[in-house]
């Protein structure tokens, strides 16, 4: 039916041909996902920081939930935001159902578990090193938060991705909010199931390769920034 | 500047431990002692390892609650530092750990650079400004949580077995730090079981064994003339636990 020089060819046309639509296509991709990776590493972060630090009761039913969050499907997660922004929903004044917008959102309630999570473990295994010498410092807790979020910079780097990885990948939560619309909410993932539907598998494989040469150049730089900044500062 | 560190030196309040003791699930780690630590003296914390050496000192600095008895300080709570077995040091360059403790301190920004530099020089680590702090020797890593310490001005300072991982040469240079800190003005809490170290360092000591404070003597004293049969044993050198 098709062979696989096909698709690579087709990806590689896509690419080259710079076409304006998967231009559009890829920018709103990467916009959405980094978006949410944003929001979520914002809130993340902190939030993981917190629960390493703080000892209350309920924390550790806390870290289960947010540990099994880590494995929401995406449908799910789309599912709620859908009958959250939906006309007859608690939100649905806000007109946001199938703008990217809902879409962000979709997405940050799949990335903010995953971060929060890792960020809580590495930050709880770092103050086992740290918490006497900071202390002894006559740090806060509060206070010892940016301190150890910092100190643990390369291993939150690849939480981040990990994340990130999470955003750009899925599609059952883009789909159900964004609603697949040409031009306005139709990123890679929709378009490779659109197409893949369609029948035009060349086009939903190369679709498929530009996606992944995105993430892996994502990757890429997160790598070399890391790694200079490790050399660097051990 | 002599005169005013004599001076802060009178100054540095007591430290009154009063029946102090720490038990954890139910076993006793620490039997209730009565401790009165007061002066500018260099005070050595001696003993076998598990005696509650570091134990103590940790509730001594304030990282532990004693689980009975009471920890005080006459008048005001002093400036105090610590210096780990291990040190602990942030990921980050030598000088940054060291503008970090400044910072910490509230040392405005324009000055934490010179005063690290200063201190760096002082301790030997000029060099070694950029050097991620991790990737330093255990000597070096010792002697940047000193110059760490240092930059503080402690009235007090503890030290736990601070150079128990360290050659010989790094040995000396802690050594002749703890007497820079004392010349300074510092009162001197330092955990060893290095007998030798012991002389060399010690005013008073106090001898730990089993979780009880044994003696609490001058150094000469417990030197010539111990009271228990377990100093004596761990001054001829023999094993005590």
């Amino acid at each position: 039916m098709f062979d696989d020089t096909n698709a690579f060819q087709t990806a590689l046309s896509l690419i080259m041909g710079f076409d304006p639509d998967l231009l559009a296509i890829v920018a709103l991709s990467l916009r959405v996902s980094l978006s949410a990776v944003l929001i979520a590493t914002l809130i993340g972060l902190p939030l993981g920081a917190a629960l390493a630090l703080w000892k209350f009761p309920g924390r550790g039913t806390l870290i289960v939930v947010l540990n099994a969050f880590m494995g929401l499907p995406p449908v799910v997660a789309g599912l709620t935001v859908y009958l959250l922004l939906s006309r007859a929903g608690p939100l649905g004044e806000l007109g946001l159902l199938f703008t990217p917008t809902a879409m962000v959102i979709a997405q940050v309630i799949l990335v903010l578990p995953i971060i929060a999570a890792l960020t809580r473990q590495q930050i709880e295994e770092l103050h086992g090193d740290y918490h006497e010498q900071l202390r002894s410092m006559g740090l806060s807790k509060r206070r010892m938060m940016p301190t150890l979020l910092w100190d643990a910079r390369f291993g939150l780097m690849t939480v981040i991705l990990a994340g990130f990885g999470r955003a750009s990948a899925e599609v059952g939560a883009v789909m159900i909010v964004g609603g697949n619309i040409d031009g306005v909410t139709r990123v890679m993932t929709t378009a490779i199931v659109l197409e893949t539907s369609k029948g035009d598998l060349p086009l939903a494989l190369g679709l498929g390769i530009v996606l992944l040469g995105l993430v892996a150049l994502v990757n890429a730089a997160a790598y070399l920034i890391g790694e200079s900044a490790r050399r660097r500062l051990g | 500047m002599n005169e005013m560190t004599r001076l802060a030196a009178t100054a540095i309040p007591s430290l009154s431990l009063q029946g102090v003791g720490f038990a954890h699930r139910g076993q006793t780690l620490l039997h209730p002692v009565d401790l009165r630590l007061e002066g500018c003296r260099r005070i050595l914390l001696m003993g076998p390892n598990g005696a509650g050496k570091s134990l103590l000192m940790r509730l001594a600095h304030g990282l532990l609650m004693p689980t009975q008895g009471q920890i005080r300080w006459d008048g005001r709570r002093p400036r105090q530092s610590m210096v780990f077995q291990r040190p602990v040091l942030l990921k980050r360059t030598a000088l940054a750990n060291l503008t970090y403790a400044l910072a910490v301190n509230g040392v405005p920004r324009m000055r934490r650079k010179p005063l690290a530099r200063e201190a760096l020089e002082r301790f030997g680590l000029a060099a070694l400004e950029k050097r991620p702090a991790r990737v330093l020797s255990g000597g070096e890593q010792q002697r940047l949580a000193l110059a760490r310490a240092w930059l503080t001005e402690p009235e007090m300072l503890f030290l736990d077995e601070p150079t128990s991982a360290l050659d010989p040469a790094a040995i000396k240079a802690v050594e002749d730090a703890v007497l820079d800190f004392h010349a300074r003005g510092t009162r001197i809490l330092m955990s060893t079981h290095d007998l030798y170290q012991a002389r060399r360092l010690a005013d008073d000591v106090v001898f730990l064994c089993g979780g009880r404070v044994l003696e609490h003597s001058s150094a000469t004293d417990f030197f010539t003339a111990p009271a228990t049969p377990q100093a004596q044993a761990f001054i001829r050198g023999e094993l005590v636990w």
